[in-house]
């Protein structure tokens, strides 16, 4: 049951981190237009988290007789608790580098999500069917605008290698299994991430041709970082300390 | 194209259960994939199953107001085509 | 056709209540007022994104978190629908927004007051907004067509906004003392702004009569604000709280609420440029609109080309 529940509050936080920082541009997109459409993208993931972290305050709220709620689990977590993965938590810097994030997220999400909903646990693979629908258009979306910035003017190519550069890094620890995500993919209920790597390459190689960028990008070996076990990047903090100041100088607060 | 600015395009919405596109608005975009793609963030807010055509604004035609009393009267004495000039029982309901 | 007989068709239809259409013709004046006006009014609605956008990493629960950014999100989209009709008129949106961020077109004064806490999302919702609400509607029936028509889009998009705001207010005013003093002082700092939305009294409102007769406006400054004060009172009673007016009173006779006199230096002060944030609005927008340009080369860079090689292609 443990596993189950820090599987669900993985894919729960890594929706909720990223959506989070997507709707950072709202109100100040490059495009009136665009501003809309990411705000549509955050709006989806944060509803997609809404779902994870439901169903996992049911679970918790079962299992130990205490009564949580998806604010409880968004809102009272310490960021060592938080268990995204490093990349969705990255800051947004310039258009270039929140497309470069979302379009690899994505893809991520969108292979996942195909396998997720076949998914031994009912709930999970209810949750993932109707996310796939959402990331699929994000994966479009994103991928064209990968394509539109690569192949754009010399500024917005050089913007995106630059996005490359600052990311690529955090793609590693995407396929490489928590404790909890080898334990649901062995019992059915979760995907063997390792096993998503192949599709995910080959899309984001297809797209950087298009892109006219470079693939497979200067990978540096790094040391292993792992927000999937709590183990952040200094951003997370900040994140949360905002998110969640509210919550924490109002304890016991209907909101 | 002008590059501080995307063209105009207006947009034609055909709901699920709709039968013509009628026009929605218009937006700026840079291509067609982005306009259709705007069209559904703004004009059907992802409403699934409708139909989104986008037309850039420049490639719309339009019939000039002068051209609307030639265009448009010769129905107008035409009276069996408006549903006034038939006199039926005011039980009937629905029509 | 001479322009005696196109202005007689002109005020022929507003007076039978037939919408002015794009290619019709109408008087300059006609045509620049609304030009004048629907971009205000686009403009409001963008920089009115900034102070709710404030608190949308900081909205205290999901549901408030997606509930904020729907809301914010919808403002940007009845901006659109406004830039949109406003070019039916001959100007492009970017010299719209060239003239905001000259200073050279105005927006409404109300955003150039500071967010301070969540309940001022509560607020903004519920004050800010109706105020809104009650120009807007009667707009629905403006002469202008494309100006109606988007009217009509953003009335429907519009009652949930109201409705959100007065809900966080109840929920705090519900809650415990430190969340309804925090309700309290947020309608202290926004009623009157709010009350001055509906600009200055009528007799000191040179435009009025003309945008009257010709329909662009269907009723006159102090008779909406009236009926925003009337109905507030009334609203305000639910949630437990006051309307910061000390002279705030039902008159039996007149059958409306009497109210206090509105600080005028402050109106024009901030009108002019000198209130709260006025500055760090405009800056925020410039910036956007600046750091936004090489997004927009990039992708007309990329149509360019992409036309270019299937043209090839065919060739």
């Amino acid at each position: 049951m443990d596993q189950l529940i820090n599987y669900t509050l993985h894919l729960a936080d890594n929706s909720l981190v990223l959506g989070h920082r997507n709707s950072e541009w709202t109100g100040y997109g490059p495009v009136l237009e665009q501003d809309i459409a990411i705000s549509n993208i955050a709006l989806d993931l944060i509803g997609q988290s809404r779902n994870f972290y439901q169903y996992a305050a049911r679970l918790i709220n079962q299992s130990t007789n205490q009564s949580v709620t998806e604010d409880t689990l968004a809102y009272l977590r310490d960021a060592n608790q938080f268990k995204n993965c490093l990349l969705s938590e990255q800051p947004n810097g310039d258009w270039a580098k929140t497309i470069l994030r979302l379009f690899f997220f994505s893809a991520y999400q969108y292979f996942l999500y195909r396998q997720l909903q076949n998914s031994t646990d009912g709930t999970l693979g209810a949750i993932a069917e109707k996310s796939l629908k959402e990331v699929t258009y994000h994966l479009r979306w994103s991928s064209e605008w990968v394509i539109r910035l690569g192949d754009g003017t010399e500024e917005s190519h050089r913007r995106i290698l630059a996005a490359i550069d600052a990311l690529w890094m955090y793609t590693d620890e995407i396929f490489e299994a928590a404790d909890y995500e080898l334990a649901a993919a062995n019992k059915g209920y979760g995907v063997d991430v390792s096993s998503l790597k192949d599709d995910w390459q080959k899309k984001v190689s297809n797209i950087f041709e298009q892109a006219t960028l470079p693939f497979p990008p200067a990978n540096k070996p790094g040391v292993r970082w792992f927000g999937k076990e709590g183990k952040h990047s200094e951003h997370l903090g900040y994140i949360l300390a905002e998110m969640q100041f509210l919550q924490r100088a109002y304890p016991d607060s209907q909101w | 194209m002008s590059k501080t600015q995307w063209p105009l395009w207006e947009i034609f919405i055909r709901s699920k259960q709709g039968l013509d596109h009628k026009h929605a608005g218009s937006l700026h975009a840079a291509d067609p994939q982005m306009a259709i793609e705007n069209a559904r963030d703004v004009y059907t807010r992802r409403m699934e199953g409708v139909s989104i055509w986008v037309v850039e604004s420049k490639h719309i035609h339009a019939s000039s107001p002068e051209e609307a009393a030639s265009l448009y009267e010769p129905a107008n004495d035409k009276a069996y085509r408006h549903p006034t000039f038939y006199d039926l029982p005011d039980e009937l309901t629905h029509m | 056709m001479d322009s005696c007989d196109e202005q007689k068709i002109f005020l022929d239809k507003i007076e039978e209540e037939i919408k002015i259409e794009p290619k019709d013709w109408m008087p300059e004046q006609y045509r620049k007022t609304l030009i004048r006006q629907i971009a205000q009014h686009a403009h409001s609605e963008i920089v009115g994104m900034l102070p709710e956008a404030n608190w949308i990493t900081r909205a205290p629960s999901l549901r408030r978190k997606v509930t904020l950014i729907a809301k914010v999100q919808d403002e940007a989209g009845h901006g659109l629908y406004l830039y949109s009709a406003a070019e039916t008129l001959n100007i492009t949106r970017d010299e719209m927004i060239a003239q905001l961020h000259a200073g050279k077109a105005k927006y409404s004064s109300i955003f150039n007051y500071p967010s301070l806490t969540w309940a001022d999302m509560g607020a903004i919702g519920w004050l800010v907004d109706g105020a809104a609400i009650m120009n807007q509607v009667p707009l629905c029936r403006c002469s202008y067509g494309p100006y109606a028509r988007a009217m009509i889009r953003i009335c429907k998009e519009e009652s949930f906004h109201q409705r959100q705001g007065f809900e966080i207010l109840l929920t705090l005013a519900r809650g415990t003392d430190a969340q309804r003093a925090m309700a309290q002082d947020a309608i202290n700092r926004w009623w009157w702004p709010s009350v001055m939305m509906f600009g200055p009294n009528d007799d000191a409102s040179p435009h009025t009569k003309q945008s009257m007769d010709w329909k662009i406006k269907r009723f006159s400054n102090d008779e909406l604000r009236q009926k925003f004060v009337d109905v507030c009172a009334e609203q305000v009673k639910i949630l437990g709280l006051t309307i910061p007016d000390e002279k705030l009173q039902w008159n039996e006779q007149r059958k409306h609420y009497d109210f206090g006199e509105i600080n005028w230096e402050e109106f024009w002060n901030v009108v002019n440029g000198n209130g709260p944030c006025n500055k760090q609005r405009l800056e925020a927008r410039i910036k956007a609109h600046k750091e936004g340009q090489w997004v927009v080369q990039a992708a007309s860079a990329y149509a360019e080309k992409r036309k270019a090689r299937t043209q090839k292609a065919v060739a």
